[in-house]
This record gives structure tokens, C-alpha cells and sequence, in this order.
């Protein structure tokens, strides 16, 4: 597989495997390289010897870090992983052992002194042993903590919490209370192996009723005898309504939509003006309602006279005088463009 | 404080009594939650027992039960000094699981923002380090220049220190245009200004070389055994830098030079970072000037969500949203260990995929955990004051030492 991420590029893994495969003989439980990576497991007792051999002969100098894994299914359900750097070749591999809660592992605080604090890493995590490390203290947890935190059968939020205490004046330790469960989303399908009950599922399984209920007649909704009588009654005795059917009804008033006696309304009476306009515009306008205008006759002499408003409005309207010099001349062009 | 009756080696003809003491859990020397349980005779150390865990949050456990996803904050907040390079590590375990093609834009945008952390870093260790052995004002200025810092990746991001910006398959987001030339007009003008008065203070100070040469020295051998990385490593004149060994990115296109030590101690490691800084800003203007434009994540559906737009336009967009936000994408079975270097050493994400969409187990490598566990050899027979040089010379920060 082409090689298309960025990650740090070491030297060629190309022959390192069997290479080191042959060194290690039968110290070697298995070899394989797998996303540039190259890990050998060997036999737990050997690892110091192998770890030796890498150092000395292979020129793996520097252990960088040692990884506890739990795998609870195995029988041998802890793995530790040693990382191995070599600075000369510009190489790193891995060597991991297997190992459960009671076989310790040979140290190799022997080999590497900064290995003294790796192991108590993973003792204090996972609770692995290691044969010979005589400083095997807890390292990160606290005083006096009991159990491994990092396996998987430990729980996320611990089993105890510590709080100061006012009364007693001093920290004291209690079981945790969580005021709401840590949100853990479970996003494996259901199609794809999930071996838990959804909520609700373990219902389906059984009829929650022998007999299961209908509500045919209205003595079934069990809304009691009254209620029974009153949805028995019929409404009529025949069928419902046919359509088309329906009489005039005597008290209706007529439609008014298509009364063609009555002339339609022209709209902007004067009775109909007065009655909208409110104090403030009837102040402003004193003769507004009357149908002669003096007034801008007196004002502009010149303005269009009454005769050419007139004959269009057939009722008397107050001629405005700015609006009526347009309505005289507008009409002809735009007669002369629809012509 | 306890007394313990001891014959003490150096004394011969009077008892003197060994002291044990407590070093923390509070202490602003500490540079977070560290207890060490020191054995004194006199004022030389004797021993020290550094109890760490204080601030352990069972980050690779909640990994554990949150979606690919969800699980790229919890990097963020181990070292919340340098966020952007602890994601770094998980985004390429995760495209490494994936085989996932990252687009070259991405690819320069995340050198960039990753070595932005890194001075960031740096900035944050060089003036607590100056500030434990006394001198005051160096720390202020540099804090200026981690504050333009924190300015960019709220620009970039959202946020000034847990950006999640980083996605497998990419960047979350594009940066505008003006964020660039601002990024390059700060290298250019006032990362060198500032930080060379910064610097003009302490690297020929007699008091600091005087608590700071000779302290601590570790061989070249003991440097490989105790399994040190990073400005350790390279200190003691081993150099080895990820970037430039296990190129990942663009880093094989970059041109920069690794610093080197001479002497091993205290200083050296504080002048290794002295240098980086200027190495960085070195990366970040050929970042900025070959940068090219283009999509800025992956165009694979079933690991990075489409665009907005497309996502109102078009239903099989809608669709892979849907699934990317809520059970997230499926990352095939197998196991990496992928390691990046991070501004305090390497930093290594071991992630072990079961095929489902949620890690089946993430160990993180911390730096700190090689580096802290060899104080108690690097202080032996040191005065009790040059273990405050000592450890802030490590570089150590706990959120990600006790994850």
C-alpha cells in the first residue's frame, strides 16, 4: 500500500523483520508489520534476554516508553509493549509480552534505569508485575488508591470521590454519587453485532395482554353506561344529506355579487369622502365637501377650468387645481399610443 | 519536615543529622504540582524522590471512551505550554492508522502553528528558568512575545491556549491572509528585538552562569540510558532532533540546523532553546514564503466534514457531516507509535485502534516522565538551590508528565 499520510518517516522497515526475527530465535513468539510498524512478541521470560540482544547487537539504544494494554477476553489479558528507538540507525520497533494479574514480568530497570518509573506506570495502571524492579510503588495515582484504573473492568468515574469536609476538618473519601450518569454514546448498529437490549426491546418479545383490546361498538371505550346510551342515539333517521339537495334557506339575504339592476358604485362620492376623512383633513380642507371651488380659481387664474373636469366626473368633485391641469392634457397622448 | 538520625558520610568527628524535606507539592519553583522528598546533608543533596501524579486526570482513559474526535482536546491540556505540538503527535497517528493524504497547505499551516508553540514554549521556559535563579525582568519581556503568541493561535483558532485546531485529514480551519503577514512582520521585526534585549540580559550574566555552568552534567551515555529527548538529548551534543531524523510534514523541505551542546549542564540546555527559537523563526519565514495556497484538509468524506456551504447545497454532504459529528469516522484496526518532537523532547502517541471509532487504548509518551525520573542522579551531591536550575532546565510542566 502507497504510503500517503505525512507521519514521521524512519528508515526502510525492509528486511528488519526477518532480520531481527532470526536474531531473536526462540525467544520469538510471533513477528509482523503492519501500517509501517514492526512488533515482535516474545516469551515472557525472555524479555530481558531479548531486549538485551536488541540493545547490544541491533544498536536499539534508547527504550522510550513502556504501554500496558488490557484485553480482558484473553487469558493472558494484559500486554506491555516496549518501545524500542534506535538512534544510530535511525529505526524504532516494538517488542510486547503477554502476561495476566498473578505472572510477573522480568524487569529491565537492569538494562534501562528510566525503565524503573515505566514499569511502576503500569503496575500502578494495570496492576502488571514486574520481577525485580525493587522500587514497585504506585507512581500517578494517590495515596493509599487501591485498584488499576486503566483496565477495562474499572470503572470511568472511579468508586471513590474525596471532598473536604468542614465538620471534620480534613479531606474525606465517599463512594461517588454522580447528580447525572456521564453521557456514553453507543454508536455500534444493531445490524453490525451489537449484543445489548435498546431500550423497549425487551417488550417485544412477550404480549404485554392475553386479548388484545379493540374498540368496535361504543360499549368497548369503557366510557361508562351514560356515554354508551348517548352515542347509541341517531342523530336523524335517514342517511346524511345528498349533495345538490340543499333548499333555500327562507331567512338568507340575497347574493349581491351579480345584481346587475343597481349602477355599480364609482367609489370617491362626496357622502362616502366625508365619512372617511378624519377632524384633522376636513380642518385643512373647509370646502372640500362643497362641489364648486372658488378658491384656487381665485389663486391661480390660470389653472385648467372646471369645464374640462367636469364632464368626466359625473357627480360633483372638488377639482383639485394641480390635479386637474394634468387630467386635461394626459388623456390625448396616451389615447394616441394605444391608437 | 522530619528529622532522620543518620550518620552523615562527611563528617568526622561530629554527627550531623541527615535532613529530609519536602520540595513542593505547592511551590513555585516547582513549576506545578511536583513533591520531591529531598535528603539533605547540609545544604548537598543527597537524594531525591520526586512524587509525581499529583495532577493525573486519567486522560488516556477518557480517551478511551470518546470518539477520535472528541479525544483531540484532551492534548491541549497536557502541556498546555506547547498545545499545537501535542496534537500534532495524535493527528499523524491517527492519519498513519488512517493512511490519509494531508494537503501541502495543511501540512506548512501546522509546521507553522508548531513552531509558533515552540517558541511559545520556550519563551514560557526560558523566562521561568531565568526568574528561578533570580532575575526578573527577562521574564517579563519574554512573556510579551509568548502573548503575541497566544494572539496568533486565537487568530487562527479561537482560542489563546487549547486551540484544537489541528484535525486528522488537516486544519480545522484557513487563516486570513493578514494573520501571515502579521506572523511574518513579528519574526521579522519584534521577535528579534525583544528577545535579543531579553537574551542581551542573561546569556553573558555572571550571577546566571555562575548558578547555572557545571550544573547537573549528564554524559552522552547516560543521556541515551535515561531515555532523554528533546533539548536534553541535545545538550549533552547528541543531535538528534525528530524534525530533522523522522521528518514528518514539510519538515524534509525546511532548512534549519540543530543546536548543539558542548558542556551538558545547565546552561547548555538553556542555550540549545536560545537557539531553537531563532531556528524556529528561521522555519517560520520559509513557511510563510513557500506556503502555497490551496484546501487545507483532507477531501477524504469519511474522515474530514465537508465545507459549510456544500453542506447546504448538497445531501451526501449533509450526510457525512452528520455521521463525522456524531459517530464520528472508523479507523482501521492495528497499532502505531508515532512520535513527534515536541518542544520539550519526544513526544510519542501509542494508539491502538480496534477498528471501532473510539481508541481501544492511547498511551501517551510523556517528555517529562524520562527527564524527571533522572533528578534525583543529576542533582546528587548539588546544592539544595541549583535543584530550582536543575528543574527548570528540564523544561517540566504536569499536566503532561501526569496526563
Amino acid at each position: 500500500m502507497a504510503v500517503l499520510h505525512s507521519a514521521p518517516r524512519i528508515t526502510s522497515n525492509e528486511g528488519v523483520k526477518d532480520a531481527l526475527s532470526a536474531a531473536l530465535q526462540s525467544m520469538l513468539v510471533s513477528a509482523h508489520e503492519e501500517h509501517g510498524e514492526i512488533l515482535f512478541t516474545v516469551q515472557r521470560d525472555s524479555i530481558e534476554d531479548a531486549l538485551r540482544l536488541l540493545r547490544d547487537s541491533h544498536d536499539y539504544q534508547q527504550l522510550m516508553e513502556i504501554a500496558g494494554v488490557d484485553y480482558p477476553g484473553r487469558a493472558e489479558r494484559f500486554e506491555v509493549v516496549y518501545m524500542l528507538l534506535s538512534l544510530t540507525k535511525n529505526h524504532r520497533v516494538m517488542v510486547k509480552v503477554a502476561t495476566d494479574e498473578a505472572t510477573p514480568v522480568p524487569t529491565v530497570t537492569t538494562l534501562w534505569p528510566n525503565a524503573g518509573w515505566l514499569e511502576r506506570e503500569v503496575f500502578d495502571m494495570f496492576g502488571v508485575l514486574f520481577a525485580g524492579n525493587t522500587d514497585l510503588r504506585r507512581i500517578l495515582t494517590d495515596y493509599g488508591f487501591e485498584g488499576h484504573p486503566f483496565r477495562k473492568d474499572f470503572p470511568l468515574t472511579g468508586y471513590t470521590e474525596l471532598r473536604y469536609s468542614e465538620e471534620e476538618k480534613r479531606v474525606v473519601y465517599e463512594p461517588v454519587e454522580l447528580a447525572q450518569d456521564l453521557r456514553q454514546f453507543d454508536f455500534m448498529s444493531p445490524w453490525e453485532g451489537a449484543d445489548y437490549v435498546l431500550p423497549g426491546d425487551e417488550k417485544a418479545a412477550t404480549s404485554p395482554v392475553d386479548e388484545p383490546k379493540t374498540t368496535e361498538s361504543p360499549a368497548q371505550t369503557g366510557a361508562g353506561a351514560k356515554t354508551d346510551a348517548k352515542a347509541a342515539e341517531k342523530v336523524s333517521a335517514e342517511g346524511p344529506a345528498k349533495k345538490g339537495s340543499a333548499t333555500t334557506d327562507p331567512g338568507a339575504p340575497e347574493p349581491t355579487e351579480d345584481r346587475k339592476s343597481r349602477a355599480r358604485r364609482q367609489g370617491k362620492t362626496a357622502d362616502t369622502k366625508s365619512a372617511t376623512e378624519t377632524a384633522r383633513t376636513k380642518a385643512a380642507k373647509p370646502k372640500a365637501t362643497s362641489p364648486k371651488v372658488a378658491k384656487p380659481k381665485a389663486a391661480k387664474p390660470k389653472a385648467a377650468p372646471p369645464k374640462t373636469a367636469q364632464p368626466k366626473a359625473s357627480k360633483p368633485k372638488p377639482a383639485k387645481p394641480r390635479a386637474a391641469k394634468p387630467q386635461a392634457a394626459a388623456p390625448k397622448p396616451v389615447k394616441g399610443d394605444e391608437a | 519536615m522530619s528529622m532522620q538520625l543518620e550518620q552523615s558520610p562527611t563528617t568526622g568527628d561530629e554527627v550531623i543529622t541527615n535532613y529530609t524535606i519536602n520540595f513542593g507539592p505547592q511551590h513555585p519553583a516547582a513549576h506545578g504540582v511536583l513533591r520531591m522528598v529531598m535528603e539533605l546533608d547540609g545544604e548537598i543533596i543527597e537524594r531525591i524522590d520526586p512524587h509525581i501524579g499529583l495532577l493525573h486526570r486519567g486522560t488516556e482513559k477518557l480517551i478511551e471512551h470518546k470518539t477520535y474526535l472528541q479525544a483531540l482536546p484532551y492534548f491541549d491540556r497536557l502541556d498546555y505550554c506547547s498545545p499545537l505540538c501535542q496534537e500534532h503527535s495524535y493527528v499523524l497517528a491517527i492519519e498513519k492508522l488512517l493512511n490519509v493524504e494531508v494537503p501541502i497547505r495543511a501540512q506548512y499551516l501546522r509546521v507553522l502553528f508548531a513552531e509558533l508553540t515552540r517558541i511559545s514554549n520556550h519563551m514560557l521556559n526560558i523566562g521561568a528558568h531565568v526568574m528561578d535563579v533570580g532575575a526578573m525582568t527577562p521574564n517579563l519581556w519574554v512573556f510579551e512575545l509568548r502573548e503575541d503568541c497566544m494572539n496568533f493561535f486565537e487568530r487562527a483558532s479561537g482560542a489563546r491556549m487549547h486551540s484544537a485546531w489541528f484535525r486528522p485529514g488537516g486544519v480545522h480551519q484557513d487563516v486570513p491572509l493578514k494573520l501571515l503577514t502579521d506572523i511574518g512582520d513579528w519574526v521579522d521585526k519584534r521577535l528579534p528585538e525583544l528577545f535579543g534585549d531579553a537574551m542581551s540580559l542573561v546569556i553573558d550574566n555572571r550571577i546566571f552562569k555562575q548558578r547555572n555552568v557545571d550544573i547537573a552534567i549528564v554524559s552522552k551515555e547516560d543521556a541515551i540510558r535515561w531515555g532523554f529527548s528533546g533539548p536534553m538529548i541535545r545538550a549533552a551534543g547528541i543531535p538528534w532532533d525528530l524534525r530533522k531524523s523522522q521528518p514528518y510534514d514539510v519538515y524534509d523541505r525546511l532548512d534549519f540546523e540543530i543546536p548543539v551542546g558542548t558542556n551538558s549542564d545547565c546552561y547548555d540546555r538553556f542555550m540549545v532553546r536560545v537557539e531553537e527559537v531563532k531556528q524556529s523563526a528561521r522555519i517560520i519565514k520559509q513557511c510563510l514564503a513557500e506556503m502555497p495556497e490551496g484546501p487545507i484538509a483532507s477531501d477524504d468524506r469519511k474522515v474530514s466534514p465537508p465545507k459549510r456551504g456544500e453542506m447546504k447545497q448538497s445531501m451526501e454532504a449533509l450526510i457525512h457531516h452528520f455521521k463525522l459529528y456524531t459517530e464520528g469516522f472508523h479507523v482501521p484496526a492495528g497499532e502505531v507509535y508515532v512520535a513527534t518532537e515536541s518542544p520539550k523532547g519526544e513526544f510519542g502517541v501509542y494508539l491502538v485502534s480496534d477498528g471501532s471509532n473510539k481508541p481501544y487504548r492511547c498511551k501517551i509518551r510523556p517528555t517529562a516522565f524520562s527527564h524527571l525520573q533522572a533528578m534525583d542522579f543529576m542533582s546528587k551531591g548539588h546544592m539544595l538551590p541549583d535543584a530550582t536550575a536543575i528543574l527548570g532546565a528540564i523544561d517540566v510542566v504536569f499536566g503532561e508528565c501526569d496526563r
